[in-house]
């Protein structure tokens, strides 16, 4: 199924803040934004729901903690248990740093994997650039011509406070 | 153009730059030629580096013997350029991740490479204890991995094992945390490569980023999520640095205060080396509107904090040493003032406790020679910290008949000399190949205390 594109490319984090809740405001369909770097209040003006990302991490967190404490405690005192100075087999306290640090690792890590697997980055992907400067400077919002009232020129108009630099109409070969 | 300037507020970043400009400014020193000064920087690194790769390679088909350690003396030189180079990272965290945390927005001129030297520096340090191992080929049995053995495991009750968990755990997230960072640069970098080879390279590097808010959306999550894991894991790291003293019965070792001194002396000279390191950048590349005196001000502030954390803490050990009734405490704290080492001793603390006081004064704060100069002071200083933390309290122990004197051998020094040429030939490779300041990041920045376009983001 292809789609009918609108690309429309501003200048300013400013502009592409109030140009994307404009048209949201509007009822069109937004497909992405495209900035060189994060701008704020830009997840909320797209109407983007926040990451849960934070929960994937808190259950590698656990896991991992878990699993080493487990471990640790596996090693110690079944599978080859050492007596070291007289210590219990099972010294808890002792295993806290350990369990610690791979807490943090498996966290740290796994999020980021889930992150690239998510937005299906992977090294060596051949990027889609939407507009040239995308990565620069500038600013680009694209929207989907979802219906015969789309009108080119009522975009315009909404977008006219908001220094419209540039305007393109694509079609997305791209299957979704 | 004409722009409204805030009065309450100093700009982040000088000279009125757009965006397109700063790109310009990160990514022309990767695109035209190198220069001499850093050809010529480059050769004393890399001879540095040569140097230390000779000595590790005589060491190793040698014996530790070539170094100057004896049977009362097990640990100098090499623990001691150890606990340097880890304590070095951990300014590159904390400006990374516990400025983020707090909001402080002028860490994104420095964060990028304040990152590269915790990387650079946590490789450095895991070096010696490695090759203090003395068969380093069987550096995997810390591993706790499945052998024919028994299986044997490795005691995790030992501080010496967590110690390799939370360098190899700091290493890998540090790591993580850099990348993560600088895949939005590499994008940059790649759209505006000329040669068909560099853009292969940074689009293989760039894992295919477009921009996309919807990436951005959870680029940002997990920012604040690896800032969020790398704050205590920097803690525990030197924390855990610091057991390896304080759970021996050594005096001088065995305190409890070693955690919270360490961390805090950790930061201290960490930003002693980025500062360091910063001003030659900032000149060099000609980066001063991008790290301006309000930057340099701002870390000297964070010098001042820790480095008084750093002298409370040797006022307080030393005060409970001779407090204590324990005589071993009371003779090594008095041994490491006025015995043998008491030079070491006192070149600490006139660098440590004495140079940063001279940031106290706003002139000096500004000044960037003195800046650079005090820097280097502390870095000396924190580096000889180590050294008295450890030999002093293992030249004299309990049997006044196994006391020795050690020094260092030329060995050890081409050794230490080694690292810092590893340190500074990989910091001179990023500085050629990768952009030095987070572009994207420092373009979010770009409006702080500059425009007043009458809405609040």
């Amino acid at each position: 199924m292809s789609r009918r594109l609108l690309v429309t490319v501003f200048e300013d984090e400013l502009d592409i803040v109030n140009a994307t809740r404009t048209a949201r405001e509007n009822r069109y369909n937004i497909v992405d934004v495209y900035t060189p770097f994060a701008v704020h209040g830009l997840d909320e003006a797209m109407g983007l729901k926040p990451s849960k990302l934070g929960w994937v991490c808190f259950a590698l967190g656990l896991a991992g903690a878990v699993a080493k404490l487990w471990f640790q405690i596996w090693t110690s005192s079944q599978s080859w248990p050492v007596n070291v100075g007289g210590k219990p087999l099972s010294s808890v306290p002792a295993f806290v740093p350990v369990t610690f640090e791979i807490m943090v690792l498996f966290a740290g890590v796994g999020t980021v994997i889930t992150f690239f697997a998510l937005r299906k980055l992977f090294p060596g992907k051949k990027p889609h650039i939407v507009y040239e400067g995308a990565t620069n400077n500038r600013f680009i919002l694209v929207l989907e011509q979802s219906d015969a009232a789309f009108d080119l020129r009522n975009v315009r108009t909404m977008f006219e406070p908001f220094n419209l630099v540039a305007m393109e109409e694509r079609i997305d070969k791209e299957k979704k | 153009m004409s722009e409204v300037y805030s009065i309450l507020r100093e700009p982040l970043i000088g000279g009125n730059k757009t965006y397109n400009d700063v790109t310009n400014d990160v990514c022309s020193p990767l695109e035209r030629k190198p220069t001499i000064a850093w050809w010529f920087a480059f050769t004393i690194s890399f001879t540095m580096l040569i140097a230390g790769v000779i000595s590790v390679t005589y060491l190793l088909t040698t014996g530790i013997g070539t170094w100057g350690l004896n049977n009362t003396i097990g640990w100098a030189f090499d623990i001691t350029n150890f606990v340097f180079w880890i304590g070095i990272g951990h300014a590159g965290t904390l400006i990374s991740a516990i400025l983020f945390l707090f909001r402080q927005k002028w860490r994104t001129s420095v964060n990028r490479s304040a990152e590269a030297m915790t990387i650079f520096a946590v490789i450095c340090a895991g070096i010696f204890p490695i090759i203090h191992m003395g068969r380093p080929w069987l550096a995997f049995f810390v591993i706790p991995y499945p052998n024919e053995r028994g299986p044997l495991w490795v005691n995790f009750r030992s501080p010496l094992v967590w110690d390799m968990f939370a360098i190899s755990t700091y290493f890998t997230i540090s790591f993580v945390f850099w990348y993560v960072g600088l895949i939005p640069d590499l994008a940059t970098i790649r759209d505006r490569a000329q040669s068909h080879f560099k853009r292969k390279i940074f689009g293989f590097l760039s894992f295919g980023w477009n921009g996309s808010n919807r990436t951005w959306s959870h680029y940002e999550k997990i920012y604040l999520l690896l800032a969020g894991l790398a704050t205590p894991l920097v803690v525990s790291v030197h924390t855990i640095v610091s057991w390896d003293f304080a759970t021996s019965v050594i005096p001088g070792w065995h305190t409890t205060i070693f955690p919270p001194y360490f961390v805090a002396g950790a930061v201290f000279s960490g930003f002693a080396m980025v500062l360091t390191l910063m001003l030659i950048v900032r000149k060099v590349l000609r980066f001063e509107e991008y790290i301006t005196l309000h930057h340099v001000e701002s870390m000297c502030k964070i010098i001042i904090a820790t480095g008084g954390i750093v002298s409370m803490a040797y006022g307080t050990e030393y005060f409970i040493a001779l407090y204590s009734g324990n005589e071993y405490e009371k003779f090594t704290f008095i041994n490491r003032a006025l015995g043998p080492y008491s030079w070491s001793y006192w070149i600490m603390v006139s660098c440590n406790v004495i140079s940063p006081q001279l940031f106290w004064f706003r002139k000096i704060r500004r000044n960037v020679a003195l800046v650079f100069l005090i820097s280097i002071f502390i870095n000396i200083g924190m580096w000889f910290e180590r050294f008295v933390i450890i030999t002093t309290s293992l030249t004299r122990d309990y049997l006044p008949a196994s006391w020795d004197s050690y020094s260092p051998t030329s060995i050890e020094i081409a050794t230490l000399v080694g690292s810092f040429g590893l340190f500074l030939t990989l910091f001179l490779l990023f500085a050629r190949f990768l952009p030095m300041i987070a572009i994207g990041e420092v373009k979010g920045v770009l409006s702080y205390g500059r425009k007043n376009n009458g809405e609040h983001l």
